[in-house]
């Protein structure tokens, strides 16, 4: 791929970089007890929590880094974080 | 038609008529006329651009990177103390493509403080990716103008231009110009055509950083535009020859050089000079002429060596000094003449706003011919 | 429906931000509220390290990043060309506090002054966080970074308050000048809202806690903000035309709750107390508590 001039380039290529590698621990989300209120889609630095089409949510796990702020702000205690095995 | 004007205002005029749309510049001697001009050329409306008073030369060039990466065409000026305080910004807008022009209105560097004229300023700046023209007299620096606007905005280039002249010498001298009018200035320089913007219709990011797998290769992708600015400034310079009869097409022009045995290597107003020292002594015999360099950066070494391949002497007149390490000029004529067999030799001379008068030319010219180069001229061994 | 979603975020995924930063969710909720139609001018720092790294950016709006200290100018120069050319997008820089405060200020002070229609979005993680956490002019008083070490000869760490850089900008006659914090999102979002549709120079600083910097986990980046907030050290407040309009009221916690939490402070319980520095801390708080009139008393306990 040729140089843009001037180290300029437009979006899209950061979600190359799949940082859920970085993960130790993973967030579980329980559907059954979530109130859908949004707060950890809201407060995900990644903005990699997506509401499902059943209006509960997930991580994408291709991104997620494991901070845990979502278990953190959930207000149902409907998100733990567990050791990942790799 | 040639109109007599001070040359801080013939620049103002021509600048004027390269309609550039943002202005940012902070005041500082001997730039000063120059923006106040153009500050009241915004204020009567014959000007249709944004001028902005920042609060320092740091701020002026920030702004004309940000106006320009917007879309807009846009000029500055500044000389020696402002140049430095813009040192980090010229290095950046280098690197970041955007073909800003700017004036330099040379001047010294301090300590110690000094007001006067020498070529410190743009010299001091040589590695930072500007293109580099010297203006020998005010209608050279008025048509360099127009040029560099060509010349930076030609989608191969896209780097930024000083368009250097004299502070005072040139500046604040009233000399004949011939000023090209907005119709004539139209049909040369196209209206700006920014080769990527800031938009948000089309998202870029502009200024990433690059890691080490992509530094070295943005710098030479840099490094190569300047030297493609070679033919293009040559280009522009035909054509500019070609519409208004000045022709340009030279990065360095040879005065009475054909029989030389001697040359003089020089930039900006000291040429004029030159030329008046060389023609009294060409009248008494001697085979002297004078390699004029227009284009500092991209440096134009293969053309000097060519120029200068019959001359058995050069002497380099420097007004700057790169401490420690001898005048920059002379250091790269001498790499350029380097196997020719030429004794080159170079003087730092005019620091500091020192006159030089014909009889210092005739006397350097003395100086190489016997051997004794490398040094200052005329220093004033009493008060050392 | 992820992949829906994951179209919509203008900062995308993938960023190299540490797990649990707070500046990245701000640089988020940032791009919630501006929407497309914005360029962003960042000053150098820990997001524009961790969102560009040729050729992967995270910003999916038009976004330029030139030096540490000129962001302000160089929005300036954005501003100025948009308006010559009559277009309609709104200019929002942002810095982290060391550029904010401390370096960029003659860049901003100008811009302010000029009254530019930018609007000035500080990060404030309270230091130095992308050279190894050296203190800045937003370092609070009693807070351990690299180059305000605890020792013999400085207990206390910082010997210096936080610098006020709310009330240097409504000096300059900002219109709009406010306080937020990433524990609470849609206040945030609201404010910059406010802010890019006020017209002229206005500023916003937003409390983003550094996992990293400060020394706690990263799951608690939100909960540290909101302790920030609850003890008085952090005073989430609007001044509209150099006057405070509003601040946040809460019911206050001692300070100590929030500075026993954090790595930054610990020198000031191990391994002696330092009664000293935290009663100093706490003069600071009630000191703001008093300024902007932030304490719930007994009577609206109903609030």
């Amino acid at each position: 791929m040729a140089l843009r001039v001037g180290c300029a380039a437009p979006p899209g290529r950061a979600l190359d970089n799949k940082t859920g590698a970085w993960r130790v621990f993973k967030p579980v989300f329980d559907p059954e007890t979530c109130s859908r209120c949004g707060m950890c889609a809201m407060v995900c630095p990644e903005g990699c929590v997506h509401e499902t089409e059943e209006g509960t949510f997930e991580p994408d796990l291709d991104y997620c880094k494991g901070c845990g702020i979502c278990e953190e702000v959930c207000p149902k205690k409907s998100i733990r974080m567990e050791k990942e095995e790799k | 038609m040639l109109e007599f004007m001070e040359g801080s205002h013939a620049v103002a005029e021509i600048v004027k008529r390269c309609r550039p749309q943002v202005i940012a510049a902070y005041p500082i001697t001997p730039q000063t006329h120059i923006v106040e001009d153009l500050a009241q050329m915004v204020a009567n409306c014959e000007l249709d651009a944004e001028y902005i008073t920042v609060e320092s030369e740091f701020s002026a060039l920030s702004a004309c990177l940000g106006a320009s990466a917007a879309g807009s065409r846009v000029y500055s000026a500044t000389t020696s103390q402002g140049l430095a305080l813009m040192f980090e910004v010229c290095f950046n807008v280098a690197g970041m493509r955007q073909p800003i022009v700017m004036t330099i209105a040379n001047r010294s560097l301090g300590a110690p403080l000094s007001i006067w004229n020498d070529q410190q300023d743009s010299i001091s700046l040589r590695d930072s990716g500007w293109l580099q023209f010297y203006a020998e007299d005010n209608q050279e620096a008025v048509d360099l103008h127009m040029i560099a606007y060509k010349v930076c905005e030609d989608h191969d280039i896209l780097l930024p231009a000083f368009v250097c002249f004299d502070g005072f010498i040139l500046s604040h001298t009233y000399e004949p110009v011939a000023l090209p009018g907005q119709e004539e200035v139209d049909a040369y320089l196209p209206a700006f055509t920014p080769y990527q913007r800031l938009d948000a219709e089309k998202p870029l990011s502009f200024g990433m950083y690059a890691t080490p797998e992509y530094y070295t290769e943005f710098r030479y992708e840099t490094d190569r535009a300047l030297y493609r600015a070679k033919e293009s400034f040559i280009k522009a310079g035909r054509e500019f020859g070609e519409q208004f009869g000045r022709d340009y097409s030279a990065l360095v022009e040879g005065y009475r050089l054909e029989d030389a045995d001697t040359a003089l290597v020089a930039m900006g107003s000291i040429c004029g000079t030159a030329k008046d020292a060389i023609d009294e002594m060409r009248d008494a015999g001697k085979k002297v002429g004078l390699l004029k360099i227009r284009t500092y950066r991209p440096f134009p070494g293969p053309e000097i060596a060519d120029a200068l391949s019959g001359v058995s002497t050069v002497a380099v007149l420097d007004k700057n000094i790169s401490l420690g390490g001898g005048g920059a000029v002379g250091t790269e004529v001498k790499a350029a003449l380097y196997g020719s067999g030429a004794a080159v030799y170079d003087y730092i001379i005019a620091l500091g706003g020192r006159d030089v008068r014909k009889r210092d030319v005739a006397a350097v010219v003395d100086l190489a011919e016997k051997g004794k180069g490398d040094m200052f001229y005329g220093l004033r061994t009493e008060v050392l | 429906m992820a992949e829906v979603e994951q179209g919509c975020e203008l900062f995308s995924a993938g960023h190299r931000a540490c797990g649990g930063c707070g500046p990245a969710l701000a640089a988020r909720l940032l791009l919630k509220a501006t929407g497309k139609n914005v360029i962003i001018a960042s000053a150098t720092g820990c997001m524009e390290v961790f969102s560009t790294p040729y050729p992967e950016t995270a910003w999916g709006v038009p976004w330029i990043h030139s030096l540490f200290e000129n962001v302000a100018a160089v929005a300036s120069g954005i501003e100025a060309s948009l308006k010559r050319q009559g277009r309609s997008e709104k200019v929002v820089c942002i810095g982290g506090d060391g550029a904010t405060f401390d370096i960029g200020v003659l860049c901003i002070s100008g811009a302010f002054e000029r009254g530019h229609d930018i609007t000035y979005i500080c990060y404030d993680n309270e230091a130095y966080m992308n050279t190894g956490i050296q203190r800045s002019g937003a370092t609070p008083y009693g807070a351990s970074t690299t180059t305000s070490p605890p020792g013999a000869c400085a207990p206390g760490g910082n010997p210096l308050p936080k610098k006020d850089m709310p009330a240097i900008l409504a000096a300059h006659g900002a219109p709009y000048v406010a306080t937020a914090s990433i524990a609470y999102p849609n206040d945030f979002v609201q404010k910059v809202e406010r802010a890019i549709n006020t017209p002229g120079p206005c500023y916003i600083q937003v409390h983003t806690p550094c996992c990293t910097g400060w020394g706690f986990e990263s799951g608690e980046t939100l909960a540290m903000a909101k302790l920030a907030i609850d003890t008085g050290l952090w005073v989430n407040y609007e001044m509209v035309d150099g006057k405070v309009v509003k601040a946040k009221k809460v019911r206050r916690k001692p300070v100590e709750e929030y500075l026993a939490k954090q790595k930054r402070f610990r020198h000031l319980f191990k391994p002696a107390r330092r009664d000293d520095v935290i009663a100093n801390i706490q003069a600071i708080a009630d000191a703001n508590a008093e300024r902007f009139g932030i304490d719930i008393k007994r009577k609206e306990s109903s609030e």
